[in-house]
């Protein structure tokens, strides 16, 4: 994907977020950080384009809920920022990349922890497979094949300098 | 990092490492369920060979907020009243499965000595007049979260710095993140080796608070009145007591913490410690970033692959 297609595919969601939630009024947008977060700006950013409904953006970071802890370093944990009321907010949840759905499982828990939504969706700009937890994406911004073993790498400008999604095949 | 038993002994990115993890976890004591799993499953235990309310506490709330079991050994019940060495002490604590011992000592030294004996991370919550490393901690991270940034800043640390192991914990954090130390009090107060430390010393107050952005007003530890180093609380608090007034040299901006417990009308006026006439009183924020700070503490010591550190 090139950064046009990036963009087409965040407009195409952002007008599915709002067709399915009957508009912006009671929605909010949540990013896990890191690249979900730019992910989540640009929906609301789009979303108030089409609307002129201003949208509320908060980001997540899920290192406190990890399942996997015990087999990694000790990660850094960044502050995050919730700057509204979640409670009975049709909360859409945003990351670059849905792979085993165990990211997702745990800021479902982070979510969950800070108040009690009217429903959390998922969106994602890119979907590889290999769920490993019974977790479905509600917005997809490309579906992508792959085999486990490859690294799917989403580059956005915020972050990276440059919005592409790469494909790589493993090392060696 | 493995252990934290001292700030001396503590580098610049593990410091900055646990001031930007407690700044993220201080969130979570906002919320109206103030609960993480991080920790589940993990145990932390504290034994306190000397009276504590507030480090005690506050190590319990941090890991109870964490999710790990927080256990308290009374040590006035315990077999240390039978005669058991502190060496059998710990280890014994060890062998219940411990993840993590929060130990405060009378003796200097104690901490590293328990470190030595045990494979499971220790965290000095104060050894003799050595080192008290969460509350030194917790300082940098009050004064960083009000001043923005450590570096350059000019700090003052006013009273019983001889007997003072908060003394020491921020004399070894705060200059290793960049900012300049001083050391105010009577000559008596001052410690033994205070030339081979990195501070200036002034034993009058109006100079020593001249243009500080900083006081750190320590506890006069009154018991040590009877051993003659002092004439008398009303002169030391003439001398040395900081108030509205003796604040009036330092920067208009000035920053007053104190480590608790206050003694009120002694070494810190009530205008002084209850924020009072315009000054910055911090005292009751440090006790609420001490569990923030704590929890940083025991995520990166029991959190992640147990004792591998950050990499």
């Amino acid at each position: 994907m090139d950064a046009e297609d990036v963009r087409r595919a965040l407009t195409r969601i952002a007008h599915e977020i709002l067709e399915r939630n009957h508009g912006a009024g009671n929605i909010a947008l949540v990013g896990i950080l890191t690249r979900g977060v730019p992910i989540a700006e640009r929906l609301a950013q789009t979303i108030q384009r089409i609307e002129s409904t201003p949208v509320a953006v908060g980001r997540l970071d899920i290192g406190l809920y990890r399942d996997d802890y015990a087999h990694r370093p000790t990660v850094p944990i960044a502050p995050s920022a919730i700057p509204f009321d979640v409670t009975g907010k049709q909360i859409i949840l945003t990351d670059d990349v849905l792979f085993t759905g165990r990211t997702v499982r745990a800021a479902l828990s982070a979510l969950l922890d800070i108040g009690r939504p009217a429903s959390i969706q998922l969106a994602t700009l890119i979907d590889r497979g290999h769920r490993e937890l019974p977790i479905r994406p509600d917005y997809v911004g490309k579906n992508v094949p792959t085999a486990r073993q490859e690294h799917v790498r989403v580059l956005l400008q915020e972050v990276d300098g440059e919005d592409r999604v790469v494909l790589r095949k493993p090392s060696g | 990092m493995r252990h934290l038993l001292t700030l001396r002994e503590t580098s610049e990115s593990d410091i900055r490492f646990l001031l930007d993890t407690a700044t993220a976890l201080k969130e979570i004591l906002q919320r109206p369920v103030k609960k993480v799993p991080t920790l589940r499953g993990r145990a932390m235990v504290t034994c306190f060979y000397e009276n504590s309310t507030r480090t005690r506490t506050s190590f319990e709330m941090a890991a109870k907020i964490m999710s790990a079991e927080a256990i308290n050994i009374a040590v006035a019940q315990s077999s240390v009243a039978k005669g058991e060495s502190l060496k059998d002490t710990v280890r014994t604590l060890q062998a219940l499965q411990a993840d993590c011992l929060v130990v405060r000592h009378p003796s200097s030294g104690a901490a590293h000595f328990i470190a030595s004996q045990v494979r499971i991370p220790v965290v000095n919550a104060g050894d003799g007049r050595h080192e008290h490393p969460t509350q030194g901690l917790l300082d940098l991270f009050t004064i960083r979260q009000i001043k923005g940034e450590l570096q350059g800043l000019e700090v003052a640390i006013v009273g019983d710095i001889a007997h003072s192991r908060v003394a020491r914990s921020n004399i070894w954090g705060l200059t290793r993140m960049g900012a300049r130390v001083r050391l105010v009090g009577p000559r008596t107060l001052l410690p033994a080796d205070v030339d081979r430390l990195p501070v200036q010393v002034y034993t009058d107050l109006r100079s020593g608070l001249e243009g500080v952005d900083v006081v750190n007003v320590l506890r006069l530890q009154t018991e040590r009145m009877e051993k003659g180093l002092l004439p008398s609380l009303r002169e030391y608090s003439r001398l040395f007591g900081i108030s509205v007034q003796s604040l009036r040299v330092a920067r208009p901006d000035v920053l007053v913490l104190h480590p608790g417990p206050m003694n009120r009308g002694v070494e810190i006026s009530d205008e002084v410690a209850d924020g009072a006439c315009g000054v910055r009183s911090a005292v009751e924020e440090q006790v609420t970033n001490g569990v923030a700070v704590r929890m940083a503490v025991l995520y990166l010591l029991m959190g992640g692959g147990g004792m591998s550190g950050q990499d």
